[in-house]
């Protein structure tokens, strides 16, 4: 038997449209509704009061104290207190420094677009760390000395990220190869610094690079204090990278090792040209997430004595003149906490989904 | 000679020797100035001030401290202060992170995106930061003692702390502890008898709730029967402050909270990945073959579930106990705020108290790591 | 073969949001009859059967099954599930159970019969299947084809009436798809009453009653397997058999 042909229909209008998607999400059952209005009740408790404080009530306008007057928030501390949150105790007149470490950043980042050639990439980069370097610190090119202990806020906690993460990665890499090695020694030792650096809290790392660390070396040699915390946070992300690098390791496939055994390459060729490039491209999803991990955890170099965004808040909130503005000190660094690490993750995911059909 | 140095093998061997002698080089470098500096700064060592006195005080202690304490006992208060801190915000992050992990796969939309906004949130502020905003922020808006907030004029919260009536055990505690024992074994035997039951019959009974029923009413029967009841130390205002009472500092309530809610985020992170992991077939088998919902989540979804879940919850429950240590920007108590803080600066024996710090969290880290392997190989879902 | 309906399929229409999966369906199928479905991949042939065990919601039309409606009634819908029984393409057995704790759970617990009878029952279906020996694995350590038979086996422990195969062979290695095939012929020849979705033409060729032919979510062109193979009246239905029949 034949059929005739059917028409299409449109739904009806119970199953569709905005009234549908109201009963299924919200209001399937009596459960759910009440579920649907406990949330609402949440927002209400939540947000008005909140956009009152932050937005309705609050004070933008204005040069001093004296303009804060009502219950809002004093925006007026962040206004005043901005070179501090933003560039530490760096000196007024030298601020166009770090901010040309910033523009040449987004150039390199630009540049990358264009050139193909990895090399040369790296090269850039290398560079670009040189001059960042000569630039904040000076001392160089008729640039005056900047003391490391005059650098804090937002730009110390990029550098000590930005360190962290470049410092870390060559000590992770060779920790990964290491663990993934036949050599019992090699493994052992690689093994026994990553699961101990994993054990222990960062601060307890901090502390060791703080205070036994000089006494390692003979007298004259000295570590300022940012250099010690940065000798730390590198040591200890390291054994953080080394095992997202593992990760990446065993994902490639026992066939490509032999496939490059088999063509005569060495260990070395074959690790650097075959294997790692593609276990990096499998691990930056997670590379980027141990990077936000990372950002997050340079707050602890206030613990330290560092003055970095987080150790302005108490800094900034006992001058004499702004006392008692707390609050808006943390709710401003929770900001710009929040949408960096917001920002990367949605980049890091972009970057795994653009990987996960790459794969296909 | 050459072809040796080609030989695979004792390449190998040549390179290990080589790190030997680098690590053991640079170990002695490390070492002798060390010495060195050590005896110029005439900070002794060995471990024999731990039996000296601290001469300090600190604020809460789980067990007897005072100033004539030593600093053996300074570091015994602050593990446990690490471990109770710990607890309590591994108990409470689980119980959060459970809710919100499932009411983020709820077909709610509403609760659903509160959920994601949730972990998107907590998820990406440090957790130092968070515990310096409860501290600076919420706790220090409470009011002064003389003004507390009270509740049933038992309970209090002020800018002290939080404030609670202590119960005084005496006898009747270990009544108690009888009482839970008998119920748990009650409890097993009852289980063991109603599973044979179903097993020769294929009569059901849901045993749930009367087994919580029954552990929580037998150990009350019990206590009934002991000679003292427990007393209440009820705190009362005396002139500014509160005297009795269990006290929760301010800096244990801000840790606790910060610890609770960040950690929440990558439990409930963990059970959502547990849950979907699931594949829809196997609801869809479940229920094709006459499951109720309730018998296809505990017997087909939840076992398969928790399998994907367990290994990173006990890796944040990890994470807590070494975040614990960031009590040192608001001075609670634990072992690196203590020890390796207010010790450290007056004994100055930085290597050994620092190592003594770090074989705490080592030794839990081991422990723990431990236990997850076994766990993790019991319920291994076997392969070819 | 009694000349009663057991499952009766009016009007049924689905959307999935606004994409309209299933039009107009109209269905009868009488007790011990073998129907095979067939179609292009999207054609709605599997939400179709899904439907029938309330696996899917549909929105407009009705079934009946052995005299019970599909509906949203938590009672009708168990006793459906308990007559009716559905194999899957991915087999869909549960990894963390044995083979026989997978086959008992049902009677076990949906059933409440006692263990030692259930596990009786269990090993019945497992020897009729060829994989009694295997009772004690765990299901990854068998190989698709078995899977799928122990698949087959759970399903037919609680005896239903009906059974319905969503491709079962689709996710096979070919070489065990006859050992699954020929379980089916098997439950055929019993007089079980069975919808199938699948491509395998020569299993429909041989138990078949009817063979039913879907495309775009309607029924196109339904008849006896000789006169579907060798007399395809509908140009589609000419056009799929080509494409299919080809190799």
């Amino acid at each position: 038997m034949v059929y005739e042909k059917v028409q299409e229909k449109p739904a009806p209008i119970t199953s569709r449209g905005i009234i549908r998607w109201l009963r299924e999400n919200l209001f399937s059952s009596p459960l759910n509704s009440a579920m649907t209005l406990l949330g609402f009740y949440l927002l209400y408790l939540i947000i008005p009061p909140f956009i009152k404080w932050a937005v309705l009530d609050a004070h933008f306008v204005g040069n001093s104290r004296a303009d804060c007057t009502g219950d809002g928030a004093c925006w007026l501390f962040i206004k005043a207190k901005w070179d501090m949150y933003m560039y530490g105790f760096y000196p007024l007149d030298l601020h166009w420094r770090p901010n040309t470490v910033y523009i040449l950043f987004g150039v390199v980042i630009l540049s990358f677009k264009f050139i193909k050639n990895n090399i040369a990439k790296i090269a850039i980069f290398i560079i670009y760390m040189i001059v960042t370097y000569y630039l904040i610190h000076g001392g160089a090119f008729g640039l005056k000395v900047v003391d490391t202990n005059k650098w804090g806020g937002l730009m110390l906690t990029i550098l000590v990220a930005g360190v962290g993460i470049i410092a870390s990665f060559p000590i992770g890499i060779v920790l990964a190869f290491g663990r993934q090695s036949n050599l019992p020694i090699i493994k052992s030792v690689s093994v026994t610094y990553i699961e101990f650096i994993r054990g222990v809290p960062l601060i307890t790392i901090l502390f060791m690079s703080s205070v036994i660390l000089p006494l390692f070396f003979p007298e004259g040699v000295t570590f300022n204090k940012l250099l010690r915390a940065l000798i730390g946070i590198s040591f200890f992300q390291a054994a953080y990278i080394a095992e997202i690098i593992r990760g990446g390791l065993q994902s490639i496939s026992k066939g490509q090792y032999e496939a490059a055994d088999a063509i005569g390459l060495s260990y070395w060729q074959k690790m650097l040209l075959v294997i790692l490039p593609q276990a990096l491209k499998v691990a930056i999803p997670n590379l980027v997430g141990s990077f936000i991990a990372l950002f997050q955890d340079t707050t602890l170099v206030l613990i330290i004595g560092l003055f970095d965004l987080l150790a302005m808040v108490q800094l900034t909130s006992t001058d004499t003149h702004w006392l008692g503005f707390e609050k808006e000190g943390y709710v401003f660094v929770t900001i710009i906490f929040w949408v960096f690490c917001f920002a990367m993750s949605k980049y890091s995911k972009s970057l795994e989904d653009r990987f996960n059909t790459d794969l296909r | 000679m050459l072809s040796l140095l080609r030989n695979q093998k004792v390449r190998g061997i040549l390179f290990q020797l080589l790190t030997v002698i680098g690590l053991v080089a640079f170990l002695w470098y490390i070492g002798v100035n060390t010495i060195h500096n050590i005896e110029q700064r005439g900070i002794r060592t060995g471990f024999d001030f731990l039996d000296t006195t601290a001469g300090f005080a600190i604020n809460e202690s789980p067990i007897p401290y005072t100033e004539t304490s030593t600093y053996w006992t300074v570091f015994e208060v602050g593990v446990l202060n690490t471990l109770i801190v710990s607890f309590w915000a591994i108990i409470l992050s689980t119980v959060l992170g459970l809710i919100i992990g499932v009411a983020r796969l709820s077909k709610n939309w509403l609760i659903a995106k509160l959920a994601s906004a949730y972990i998107d949130t907590f998820r990406n502020i440090p957790i130092l930061l968070q515990i310096l905003f409860w501290y600076n922020v919420v706790l220090a808006t409470l009011p002064p003692p003389r003004k507390s907030m009270e509740f049933l004029d038992k309970i209090f919260l002020n800018n002290r702390g939080f404030i609670v009536p202590r119960p005084i055990f005496g006898e009747s505690g270990w009544y108690i502890i009888i009482g839970i024992i008998v119920a748990i074994i009650v409890v097993y035997f009852i289980n063991r008898w109603l599973n044979k039951r179903q097993e020769e019959t294929g009569e059901e009974f849901f045993f749930l709730p009367w087994g919580i029923l029954i552990l929580i009413v037998l150990p009350y029967i019990f206590y009934l029967f002991a000679p003292n009841h427990i007393v209440w130390d009820v705190p009362k205002l005396h002139g500014f402050n509160f005297k009795g009472g269990k006290v929760f500092s301010p800096e244990f309530l801000a840790l606790a909270f910060a610890l609770t809610i960040y950690t929440a985020t990558f439990i409930a992170e963990a059970i959502r990945s547990g849950i979907e992991a699931v594949k829809k077939g196997q609801k869809e088998a479940a229920a094709s073959i006459g499951l109720t919902p309730y018998q296809s989540l505990k017997l087909v979804i939840l076992p398969q579930a928790i399998r994907i879940a367990i290994p990173p919850t006990i890796n944040q429950y990890l994470n807590v106990i070494k975040n614990s240590s960031l009590a040192t920007a608001i001075g609670y108590p634990e072992v690196v705020t203590v020890f390796a803080g207010t010790a450290l600066n007056q004994v100055g024996q930085a290597i050994e108290m620092i190592s003594m710090t770090m074989a705490v969290y080592l030794v839990i880290s081991l422990v723990v790591s431990a236990i997850l392997n076994v766990i993790n190989h019991k319920m291994k879902i076997k392969e070819r | 073969m009694e000349d009663k309906n057991i499952i009766e399929i009016k009007n049924l229409n689905k959307w999935y949001g606004d994409f309209h999966v299933l039009k107009d369906i109209n269905m009868e199928v009488k007790k011990g009859e073998i129907v095979v479905v067939c179609g292009p991949s999207g054609s709605g042939k599997s939400t179709l059967i899904r439907c029938i065990n309330y696996l899917e919601q549909f929105q407009e039309g009705s079934i009946v099954v052995d005299g019970i409606e599909v509906c949203d009634d938590v009672k009708k819908i168990k006793a459906i599930r308990e007559d009716v029984a559905m194999v899957f393409q991915h087999f869909n057995l549960f990894p963390h159970l044995t083979i026989l704790d997978n086959l008992t759970l049902a009677p076990i617990w949906v059933k409440k019969t006692p263990k030692k009878e259930a596990i009786k029952i269990a090993m019945k279906y497992l020897e009729r299947v060829g994989i009694a020996d295997q009772a004690s694995k765990y299901p990854n350590q068998l190989s698709g084809g078995q899977q799928q038979r122990v698949a087959i086996a759970r399903s037919l422990c609680k005896n239903p009436t009906i059974m319905l195969f969503d491709e079962p062979t689709s996710a096979l290695d070919p070489e065990m798809v006859a050992e699954v095939l020929d379980v089916m012929i098997e439950l055929a020849q019993e007089g079980r009453t069975m919808i199938c979705v699948t491509h395998e033409m020569g299993f429909a060729k041989k138990v078949a009653d009817r063979v039913v032919f879907m495309e775009s979510g309607q029924i196109v062109e339904e008849n006896p397997p000789k006169e579907f193979f060798e007399n395809p009246e509908s140009d589609r239905l000419k056009l799929f058999l080509s494409q299919i029949l080809s190799h």
